[in-house]
């Protein structure tokens, strides 16, 4: 169960047209993909964007997915990440609520342990700005859960491979 | 030069010689340039008979077809055969008119968004937006279109960019940074695959509709030669192979012959080739071949572990990779492998279809017989969609590629006969016949229009069981003969509605009477409309029910 569940993280670099996104998203819907999140932005190249999709399944569909994707006339080349050697970052800003003074330093607190910032402060309000692998954003929102998170913005993942190569 | 006018010349540069379609507003500057142009208009009487007609082309022919719509329902009208070609991976064009640039979004008249719409159905599509980009976008989409997995492009010409004028340079050739199809086989796996050939002790070769694309049918022929294996196809592979030959089996499927679904269970190895192993030729997949190791050669890696897992698999184009297994092939002392060989003659003599029926009124397997015996193999045979199909590809045998063009992806009612005035128009020095059903000829049988307004002439032969019988077929079998809607009626008079059109119509109710009908046809010089009256009830039998294993045919 564990196995089919299976987080796998691609990166494809796409020609910086319209529709593009549209033909991703509809080749997922289209052949039954998971997708987990996509992330897209410049890259180093003009012209070129880069994404990176956290897809779930077996080791088969993942397999399927990057086929799939590399069919697309737009999609230049895909990727798969392996983690364990790869630098994997989500951002996320978390509108936390703060009614006392003491909420308040606690929160400011947990974000120096978490090593993020605070970007915005209000009188019952905080915005904390915190970067790193899912799983450190996933047990910083565990931590401030109980005082009320009124808003929050994920980014969903992305990866670069570690050392000199491309 | 105006945008229109260099999208001709990029059509002419492609060797385009002919474009099916229905003009309107949105494409009225393109049709203008094409008045001026040698390039000939057919003007078909609904949209969806020009992409099929377009297809048709693209089949007998090889080349891409290419067909044409105006903005909103013209276009709209176009996307069952754009499907259609993509499920059977068939090279066309598609040029719609669009709004312009100005109004896109707006909701204006007739402006619909066919970019949006077709993008699951196309290889590829784009929306010109200057007349700079024309030429190179139309060297891209012909590329795209004819190379690789062949496959549907459309391209979305707003008005405003058919009517500017700019100053265009047209390219040789462009590169596409993303689109790189890779031909040649990997040496290693094909060698391995020699080897896996030369030691199977019941190997047997699926071909696919791969064949045909590919032009591999020789090297096909001679690898079955030299191991003395046995060839089935799939639909779409049906005239990669000829079915005369000893070592030809017909098509697998769910009403595939039983000796090749026999012999597909029976073997060790398969030596798949352009074939995505889809569930009507396979049945169900546990009982697949079940002792076999499968070598699958596609040139769409996608393709590879997609249905069924590949022991072997080699990515690229049929032909170059049967060429290089050819000739690793020719190392070895090939010992024929006479008593597999002889298990499938025995299996071909037990199973021989039988088709002399005297009835009346008629059974199709008689009517099948005596148009194969009264037309050539080099004729065209295209089929419409049910037990119309499933009898042509059952009982008529081909030899040669190109010369059956069938919906087997999409399953396409109304594809046969737009398509039949395409291969026709692809190559008129052949004889066209479609195997329709009558339901499915209802579907596009305004076309008859275009037959005798421009001179085509094909031969459609209707089945005419007065049902929509492959539903009817199912019903009887599997939902206690509750025959809900797809009873027809008998009022429908086809030799009336030839007549109407200004072509030839001839009624057939006795097994006598089809051989000479169908040389009248074939005499005749414009289309001709067969009406066969057939056994309202008669079943395409044998059948795998659907979820069965192959060799659980039924009779
Ligand atoms: C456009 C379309 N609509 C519906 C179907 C479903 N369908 C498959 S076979 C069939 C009956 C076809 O009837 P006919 O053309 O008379 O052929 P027959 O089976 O009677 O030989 C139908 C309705 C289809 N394949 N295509
Ligand atoms: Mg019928």
């Amino acid at each position: 169960m564990v196995k089919e569940d299976m987080q796998h993280i691609l990166v494809a670099l796409v020609e910086d047209k319209p529709g593009v996104m549209q033909r991703i998203s509809g080749l997922f819907r289209r052949r039954n993909f998971n997708i987990d999140s996509i992330t897209v932005g410049r890259s180093e190249k003009e012209g070129i964007s880069r994404m990176t999709l956290v897809v779930k399944g077996d080791e088969k569909i993942v397999e399927q997915v990057v086929k799939q994707l590399n069919k697309l006339i737009e999609v230049i080349k895909v990727s798969r990440v392996d983690e364990r050697e790869s630098v994997v970052r989500e951002l996320a800003l978390v509108k936390i609520s703060t009614k006392t003074d003491k909420e308040r330093a606690e929160i400011v607190q947990f974000t120096n342990i978490f090593r993020g910032g605070i970007v915005d402060v209000s009188r019952d309000s905080l915005i904390v700005e915190i970067t790193g692998s899912s799983s450190k954003i996933d047990a910083f929102i565990d931590l401030v859960k109980s005082y009320g998170i009124i808003e929050l913005a994920r980014t969903g993942l992305t990866a670069m491979v570690r050392g000199s190569k491309k | 030069m105006q945008g229109a006018k260099a999208i001709v010349e990029s059509l002419k540069r492609e060797g385009v010689e002919v474009i099916f379609g229905i003009p309107g507003g949105a494409s009225i500057p393109f049709y203008d340039a094409l008045y001026d142009s040698d390039i000939r208009t057919i003007l078909t009487r609904h949209e969806q008979g020009a992409a099929h007609a377009a297809d048709g082309y693209a089949r007998a022919s090889g080349r891409v077809g290419v067909c044409t719509a105006t903005s909103g329902p013209g276009a709209t009208n176009l996307t069952t055969g754009i499907a259609t070609a993509y499920m059977d991976s068939s090279p066309i064009v598609a040029l719609t008119g669009q709004v312009a640039t100005s109004f896109i979004g707006k909701d204006a008249f007739q402006e619909t968004d066919i970019i949006g719409i077709t993008m699951p159905i196309t290889k590829h599509n784009f929306q010109l937006r200057s007349v700079e980009e024309i030429p190179k976008i139309f060297k891209m989409a012909f590329k795209i279109a004819s190379t690789g997995r062949p496959g549907p492009v459309l391209i979305d010409m707003p008005k405003d960019v058919q009517e500017k004028e700019a100053e265009v340079e047209f390219p040789d050739n462009v590169e596409i940074p993303g689109y790189k199809p890779r031909l040649k086989g990997n040496a290693r796996q094909i060698k391995k695959a020699a080897e896996m050939l030369v030691n199977a002790e019941r190997p047997i070769i699926l071909a696919g509709g791969g064949v045909i694309i590919s032009n591999a049918h020789e090297e096909l022929l001679k690898i079955a030669e030299m191991l003395l294996a046995p060839v089935a196809t799939t639909l779409m592979g049906k005239g990669a192979f000829p079915e005369t030959h000893p070592l030809a089996l017909g098509c697998i499927g769910m009403h595939g012959r039983k000796a090749a679904n026999y012999a597909i269970t029976d073997s060790d190895l398969i030596l798949a080739v352009g074939t995505r192993f889809s569930d009507r030729s396979t049945g169900a997949l546990h009982c697949f071949a079940p002792e076999a190791k499968i070598i699958h050669i596609d040139i769409d890696p996608a393709e590879i572990g997609k249905n069924v897992t590949a022991h072997l698999p080699i990515v690229g184009d049929a032909k170059l990779v049967l060429r290089d297994l050819i000739k690793y092939l020719q190392a070895y002392q090939l010992k024929k492998n006479t008593r597999w060989y002889e298990k499938v003659q025995e299996y071909k003599k037990e199973f021989n279809p039988k088709m002399d029926y005297d009835d009346v009124p008629l059974k199709p397997p008689r009517i099948i017989k005596d148009i194969m015996d009264t037309i050539s193999y080099d004729d065209i045979v295209t089929t419409e969609v049910g037990q119309c199909q499933m009898w042509a590809a059952h009982y008529l045998s081909r030899t040669k590629p190109r010369t059956f063009i069938t919906s087997g992806g999409l399953g396409t009612m109304g594809f046969g006969f737009p398509a039949a005035i395409g291969a026709k128009v692809a190559r008129p020095e052949v004889n066209v016949v479609d195997i329709a059903g009558d339901g499915s000829f209802l579907m596009n049988i305004q076309e008859l229009a275009t037959c005798s307004e421009n001179n085509i002439k094909v031969i459609v032969a209707v089945l005419n069981n007065r049902y929509l019988g492959m539903v009817r077929q199912w019903q009887e079998l599997f939902y206690n003969k509750r025959y809900s809607s797809v009873y027809l009626g008998e009022k429908t008079d086809f030799v009336k509605i030839a007549e109407g059109f200004g072509v030839e119509g001839i009624r057939v109710e006795k097994p006598s009477e089809i051989k000479e009908a169908v040389k009248e046809a074939l005499k005749n010089e414009v289309t001709t409309v067969i009406d066969f009256i057939v056994e309202p009830e008669c079943n395409i039998f044998p059948m795998v029910p659907p979820g069965k294993c192959l060799k659980d045919i039924i009779e």
